[in-house]
């Protein structure tokens, strides 16, 4: 086997004591005899921040979309902190791509936020002053409080971003799944993000992004996955993101990317 | 005006008015919804697709009741907007010629029906060719009570499961991961679009009936950007377009479904033009006065420039040739007439132009922000 990184530390594999955030074994899915994930394993310890890596096409949106339950694999299993998805959905907040809806929908940046407590709420019942309340708290933790009440078509991407972050900590969750949070944000966004992934692991909580730019998982990340239809390694980024798998992930067309890991290259385009 | 009264006194007109009312309720409210999740197309399909079922109903039944003929509408749309998921999922025929290829067999296959009922001796067979342009005259109140019934039955759905419409509505996948059953969600909102345009079949007719689903919803769009207030304010221009729509109709003796389709289609005129803020009218007014804004702007700046070049005389009057020089004429005339007007700048003797005290305050403030602008990224 090629999976080089295999043999990752995954401490307390034994159900019973510490259940990996998530865990995703042997998943295979096929778009017409293609496969799009080929027996990727997954594993994800808790309280790490981790990327999923690769390039266009390698299945990184629906590995997470399979985590999810929103695609059913052809083979495979999926498990939340232990158990089915099914079981878990309220230990899991979901941060979809931000150009996979209409932001000319006709309501509020606070009306978006408030869309998180739907799942709590259940059938029926509507949003009332607590949900508000806890939107409106996520929002100011986004710097979006002067924000709630602007029609979402009036925000820049960075703030629509920022909305859907708002959201998915409205859903007070354990696990944060992210599908290319970073994906054309202004730089103040991309402050706030990052500082919010690191209050999301100072509470113990898991996330698992999808992400594009080589050149700053280093700095974001401490975990990541390198996918190319199948897993090629994974593991904390200083093990696991090195030239030669990345040379792998994306089949030698990645001259000098791979130098942005070296230290101090990371910040460079600041401005 | 003797319509007013006749709405009120006038049995005919009273009922046409009230059932128009009721159907332009319906498919304003639910069509909203339609217009928000890209459906119009599929509405046209069910509609077209409706007409078999209401030919065929009929011919099984033998009867014209008004709900009889209603649930082989539905029943018909329905397997209508099956059968085009059906095509898209089993083959790589894309939607839209999907929805073409469905509404045309399902339309002529209504049409072969009801050329055969026509031709049958059996007595009662008239009035079903009202069901292609629709006829509010021949609303009964039988009608109307049942339309009311049926479409009380989805705007009470649609106000039941708000949140989860407009969850479904706008961003399926996340209500999918909060454990809402998307696909239930999806069927029972087509369903509501399938009663919405059942309920107007017989006063608008099949062929015209979606953009009595389409046009309200558009329309109110342009006015709001609140998902409540859309759907109230599409209610309320559908009902307006049924009821002067079916008035005009009866009153002139036209065709009902276009009458109600041509006020529609008014209201989304306006809607597209006026609306603030997002009307067309509104964008090329603030466009043009983006333009003379710049406009102003330039000359002033060419005109500090003239003056710049005589150091010890900054008031040396300049002839408007030598604006010409460097813009076009009828840019410079306007941009001059409104500097004047604001006594930003002054005219001389023989056509020449100088700039005020206050014009060059203004430009040599326009000129640091420009620097501004340039020198920090």
């Amino acid at each position: 086997m090629t999976l080089a990184a295999a043999d990752t530390p995954v401490t307390g594999h034994r159900e019973a004591e510490a259940p990996l955030a998530v865990e995703a074994t042997d998943v295979t899915l096929a778009y017409q005899q293609r496969p799009a994930l080929w027996d990727v394993d997954l594993e994800v310890p808790r309280g790490v921040l981790m990327a999923i890596v690769g390039p266009n096409g390698a299945g990184k949106t629906t590995l997470l979309r399979t985590i999810l339950g929103l695609l059913r694999p052809a083979a495979g299993r999926v498990r939340i902190l232990g158990r089915p998805y099914r079981e878990q959905r309220r230990l899991v907040a979901y941060v979809p791509q931000r150009s996979s809806v209409d932001w000319d929908f006709p309501t509020t940046a606070l009306d978006i936020v408030t869309m998180g407590t739907y799942g709590r709420l259940g059938w029926v019942r509507r949003p009332g002053a607590a949900q508000r309340e806890r939107s409106q708290a996520a929002l100011r933790q986004v710097g979006m409080e002067a924000y709630a009440d602007r029609q979402i078509s009036q925000l820049s991407g960075g703030q629509q971003q920022r909305v859907f972050l708002a959201r998915a900590l409205v859903q007070d969750a354990e696990v944060y799944l992210m599908d290319e949070p970073f994906q054309g944000v202004d730089a103040t966004t991309e402050r706030a993000i990052v500082s919010l992934l690191r209050t999301l692991r100072a509470e113990g909580k898991t996330v698992v992004a999808v992400h594009h730019d080589l050149q700053t998982v280093t700095e974001y990340f401490d975990w990541v996955t390198l996918l190319n239809v199948r897993r090629i390694a994974a593991g904390p980024v200083a093990d696991v993101f090195t030239e030669e798998n990345l040379r792998q992930t994306y089949g030698g067309r990645i001259s000098g990317i791979a130098g942005g890991h070296a230290n101090g290259v990371s910040a460079g385009s600041a401005s | 005006m003797d319509v007013l009264g006749d709405l009120l006194f006038d049995y005919t007109l009273r009922t046409v008015a009230l059932g128009s009312a009721v159907l332009g309720i319906v498919s304003g409210a639910v069509g909203a919804f339609a217009v928000l999740r890209r459906q119009a197309l599929l509405g046209d399909a069910m509609s077209h697709a409706a007409l078999p079922g209401v030919a065929l109903a009929f011919l099984i039944t033998g009867s014209r009741t008004p709900l009889v003929l209603m649930i082989g509408a539905a029943l018909a749309g329905w397997v209508a907007a099956l059968a085009i998921l059906g095509i898209i999922r089993a083959s790589r025929v894309k939607a839209d010629a999907a929805m073409a290829l469905i509404l045309s067999v399902f339309f002529g296959a209504g049409l072969v029906v009801l050329t055969f009922i026509q031709r049958q001796p059996a007595a009662g067979k008239a009035g079903l060719d009202r069901y292609l342009f629709g006829q509010a005259a021949a609303l009964l109140e039988v009608d109307v009570i049942t339309m009311a019934a049926v479409g009380a039955i989805a705007v009470l759905a649609l106000l039941v499961l708000w949140k989860e419409f407009k969850l479904l509505s706008f961003n399926p996948d996340f209500a999918a991961s909060l454990g809402f059953p998307v696909r239930r969600l999806d069927v029972l909102l087509t369903s509501l679009l399938v009663i919405a345009i059942v309920v107007g079949l017989k006063t608008v007719g099949v062929v015209l009936m979606s953009a009595m689903v389409v046009a309200p919803g558009a329309a109110a769009r342009q006015w709001t950007d609140r998902l409540g207030v859309m759907v109230i304010l599409s209610a309320a221009l559908g009902a307006f377009a049924g009821v002067a729509g079916s008035v005009i109709s009866t009153t002139a003796h036209t065709a009902t479904g276009p009458t109600i389709v041509l006020v529609a289609t008014g209201i989304v005129a306006v809607s597209l033009l006026f609306a603030p803020r997002r009307g067309l009218a509104w964008a090329r007014l603030r466009a043009w006065r983006r333009r003379r804004l710049l406009a102003l702007e330039t000359v002033l700046a060419d005109l500090a420039a003239l003056s710049a070049q005589h150091a010890r005389e900054p008031d040396r009057a300049h002839h408007v040739a030598a604006l010409y020089a460097v813009r076009g004429r009828s840019i410079v005339d306007r941009a001059l007439a409104a500097l004047a007007a604001q006594g930003l700048a002054r005219r001389g003797a023989g056509d020449t132009w100088t700039l005020t005290e206050r014009g060059h305050d203004r430009a040599s403030r326009a000129a640091r922000l420009r620097e501004a602008d340039e020198g920090a990224p």
